[in-house]
């Protein structure tokens, strides 16, 4: 694995830093009080490159708790509230998108 | 069924006493993310979109109802109440804890099922034919041999670090339902004019990105020394496959390279060298393996029982028993395919509570046996056809007589993006969708054979190449599209699909299949012309057209 | 980095000799593989044990000639990986006959050490102390193996073949 130190990383909108846990593989966010959540809302925002480097930089030196950290888009609604900026990250944060069994009638 | 002695039980039970101690040291600290990856794949654990998932052998896809329970307690206990059978003979679990993986694998252990080596790059679960053992016209049972290998490439001291993953399938009959042509070694047993058993060797099969079907390397390898000769092949494998880049990595892209004739000498030459180092099967050894199989003890049954020429009446019965019941080569017994594509659910799962009812069906009506196949189906391989009707009306209760084998909604389909961090699209809702679009049972019949295979990117688990039809997700500037192929297989006759056209979007995906079916339905020059028959006959022009002519 | 030999964490008494490097006047060393071929029989007749170093994607065809009075052989392992090692590792002990020291070097870790023990590895270079210490500990973690390798133990079907001799011969 690159180190994040070594990559070159370029956002082109608003960004958050996830990941999964370590112990239950839950998907988690970077908030901005060096610790994860496992809601979205909590996650912390950056605009540049350069905080998202930072941001991911942080992330990737807790190792015990969290795997594969990295950036992703987020889209920011009028009212302040975070959505996924992408379909991958839409599943990761609300789920399966398909009926699972027993089939609805 | 296959008895697992003192040793094969010492040995799982010290594999998870070892992941474990590894695990531990990956929760402490001890262990970082790199070093734990290779140790964690090795016992099967991935990390997907969600959460960890954890992939259980089936080898060669023979279960007993003790081991489906135990899956079934697997996704009850540290799931989330189901799993979903794989292409390759395997169980995936979707949501499993890293803190609790080590006592999942104590419990499986404890009915002889491990999840070694069912991923990284070692040699994976060895694959066969689901009716192994019961097919009429079979040579002889291959999961002797499957299990043969299964020990022999359990943690081998040589081969766990391999350039890429390596994946043996066997098969015993004609007809290929193991799809022996697209695996890294395929095994093709036979007899020779002297009665001798051996095996067609083929190698460098493959899907993924760079497709191949594999070639036989050697006509004729006498069973005693089929390992002496895999392990040949391997050794050259491991020594100068790629390893400088992971999409040239499988043996496919070495034999390639090399021609497979300058392969061959190589592994001759090797394989020449070897002499005997202990790998020789003698008849003795073999038949020790045989010897721990069990079969059962079937009844002298009548062909036709009272019970069958009475459910006949029944439509609904018969129309399952046409399409799900397969001749045995016992008489008075027959193999029934349990479809887990029931219209609308995602393809190949099972609910722990479905898992434990059919472990008790295999108790009641096949002599305690349950296999999987690479169709993501289950089958119960001894029923006695007087029970069949009462065995249906139970499927049925339970939601798993969908009489849909081998017909246009017995969809092969890869977890896709909405569970794989791999998948650049979904899988999943598209086959959802198409099952809908031909829900119709009468319909169904009518198109025929046709088997419709989705992958959600180009790794290919859901095996699109060799669809009759293949879906394959990609991503175009964030957006799902999908390429569609048609005329691929996967039996003895295995070739790729060819591509159509353009991708099209997520949304126009099942209008798309459906004009491809009535394109079908149209040009097809009598009832019994397949899907795939029909479009060697007539090339994918008409198809084509008919796909983009109004797009 | 620590050393286990015939499962004991020692002192190495093999010097790495750095390609360009001058070459101690005695003292055992160890050379890597291209070095040692511009003068392998010069090298050979110094006071003092030699050892080389061979990269795991070099043919053995070019080292087999010099087996027999070579001190010790050092495979690599450049990434945990990368299992190249371990077939020239079983080659050089079961078809070359080579019974002096076989040394793994570069990433060498606790998980590893069974398999590089049954393909002949008796010496380790090992990354970490915790993983060195733990090395009589690991290499006792499995008893039950399934392939036959030169390391002699035996296999889960020699075993069950010997109980059904003494089970018939009892009858």
């Amino acid at each position: 694995m690159t180190s994040p130190l070594q990559q070159k990383i370029k956002i082109t909108g608003p960004s958050m830093v996830t990941a999964n846990r370590t112990w239950d593989g839950v998907v988690i966010y970077r908030t901005a009080q060096q610790g994860w959540s496992a809601n979205l809302s909590d996650a912390a925002i950056v605009r540049t490159s350069d905080e998202a480097r930072t941001l991911l930089n942080e992330a990737t030196a807790d190792d015990v708790g969290a795997i594969g950290p990295y950036i992703a888009p987020v889209e920011l609604k009028d009212g302040g509230e975070i959505k996924p900026g992408n379909l991958r990250e839409h599943i990761r944060s609300e789920g399966l998108t398909i009926d699972l069994l027993p089939v609805p009638a | 069924m296959y008895a697992y002695d003192e040793l094969d039980r010492t040995l799982i039970n010290e594999r998870v006493s070892e992941f474990r101690d590894q695990v531990k040291r990956r929760l402490s600290g001890e262990l970082t993310e790199d070093e734990f990856k290779m140790l964690r794949l090795q016992n099967g654990v991935y990390l997907q979109l969600h959460a960890y998932m954890f992939r259980v052998a089936i080898p060669y896809g023979t279960l007993s109802s003790k081991q489906l329970r135990a899956l079934a307690r697997v996704g009850r206990r540290y799931d989330r109440g189901y799993g979903h059978f794989t292409t390759r003979q395997n169980i995936q679990f979707n949501w499993i804890k890293l803190a609790e993986l080590p006592d999942a694998l104590a419990d499986l252990a404890e009915v002889g099922i491990h999840a070694m080596q069912t991923s990284g790059n070692n040699m994976r679960n060895v694959t066969s034919d689901q009716w192994a053992g019961v097919a009429p016209g079979e040579v002889e049972d291959p999961r002797i041999w499957s299990e043969i290998l299964r020990q022999h490439t359990t943690l081998h001291p040589e081969f766990s670090f391999l350039p890429r993953k390596f994946k043996i399938a066997i098969t015993a009959s004609e007809h290929d339902r193991a799809a022996i042509k697209v695996h890294d070694i395929g095994l093709r047993l036979y007899k020779n004019a002297e009665g001798e058993t051996g095996f067609e060797v083929l190698v460098g099969g493959g899907l993924g990105r760079t497709p191949f079907i594999g070639k036989t390397i050697k006509p004729f390898v006498h069973g005693r020394d089929i390992l002496s000769y895999v392990e040949a092949i391997l050794r050259v494998y491991n020594q100068y496959g790629r390893r400088d880049n992971i999409y040239k990595a499988r043996i496919k892209i070495l034999v390639h390279e090399l021609g497979i004739e300058k392969f061959a000498r190589e592994v001759d030459e090797e394989w020449r060298q070897m002499g005997d180092v202990g790998l020789t099967l003698d008849h003795s050894v073999i038949e020790e393996v045989r010897s721990r199989f069990s079969y059962p003890a079937y009844e002298k049954l009548p062909h036709m029982p009272d019970e069958l020429k009475q459910a006949a009446h029944d439509p609904l019965f018969e129309r399952w028993r046409r399409n799900s019941v397969f001749p045995h080569k016992v008489q008075g017994y027959s193999i029934v395919t349990i479809s887990l594509k029931p219209v609308g659910a995602p393809p190949g799962d099972a609910t722990s509570d479905q898992m434990d009812a059919v472990a008790d069906l295999a108790d009641r009506y096949s002599f305690g046996e349950i296999r999987v196949g690479h169709e993501q189906n289950l089958c119960l391989p001894h029923v006695a056809k007087r029970d069949l009707p009462q065995l249906w009306k139970a499927l049925d209760r339970i939601g798993l007589a969908t009489p849909n084998v081998n017909l246009v909604t017995d969809i092969i389909a890869c977890p896709g993006l909405d569970y794989c961090s791999l998948a650049n699209a979904r899988s999943i809702p598209i086959a959802q969708e198409l099952t809908r679009r031909f829900a119709n049972h009468d319909t169904a019949e009518l198109i025929g054979r046709l088997h419709i295979n989705i992958s959600g990117c180009i790794n290919a688990c859901g095996h699109h190449h060799v669809g009759h039809i293949g879906i394959l997700g990609v991503e175009k500037n964030g957006e799902e599209f999908y390429q569609i192929t048609i005329g691929g297989r996967a039996d003895e006759g295995a070739q790729m699909g060819t591509l159509i056209g353009p991708a099209i979007p997520y949304a126009e995906v099942a209008d798309v299949i459906e004009d491809i079916v009535e394109a079908y339905l149209a040009l097809r020059d009598r009832p019994e012309e397949l899907f795939v028959d029909a479009v060697k006959r007539l090339g994918v022009e008409p198809f084509k057209e008919r796909v983009y002519a109004t797009r | 980095m620590p050393l286990v030999k015939q499962g004991r964490i020692t002192t190495d008494l093999f010097v790495h000799v750095a390609d360009g490097a001058e070459l101690p006047g005695d003292g055992a060393i160890l050379i890597p593989a291209a070095r040692f071929l511009e003068d392998p029989e010069g090298l050979l007749k110094r006071a003092g044990k030699v050892g080389v170093i061979w990269p795991n994607n070099r043919d053995l065809d070019d080292l087999v000639p010099y087996l027999g009075r070579l001190d010790a052989v050092a495979l690599m392992f450049p990434s945990f990986r990368d299992g190249r090692a371990y077939s020239q590792a079983r080659l050089l002990r079961e078809r070359h006959g080579f019974d002096g020291e076989l040394r793994a070097t570069g990433q060498v870790l606790r998980d590893q050490f069974v398999f590089m023990l049954r393909a002949g590895f008796d010496t380790f270079e090992v990354k970490k102390d915790s993983d060195a210490e733990a090395f009589a500990s690991t290499a006792k973690s499995y008893s039950v193996f399934y392939q036959p390798t030169g390391d002699g133990r035996l296999t889960a079907l020699h075993r069950r073949m010997q109980l059904r001799h003494s089970e018939s011969a009892g009858q």
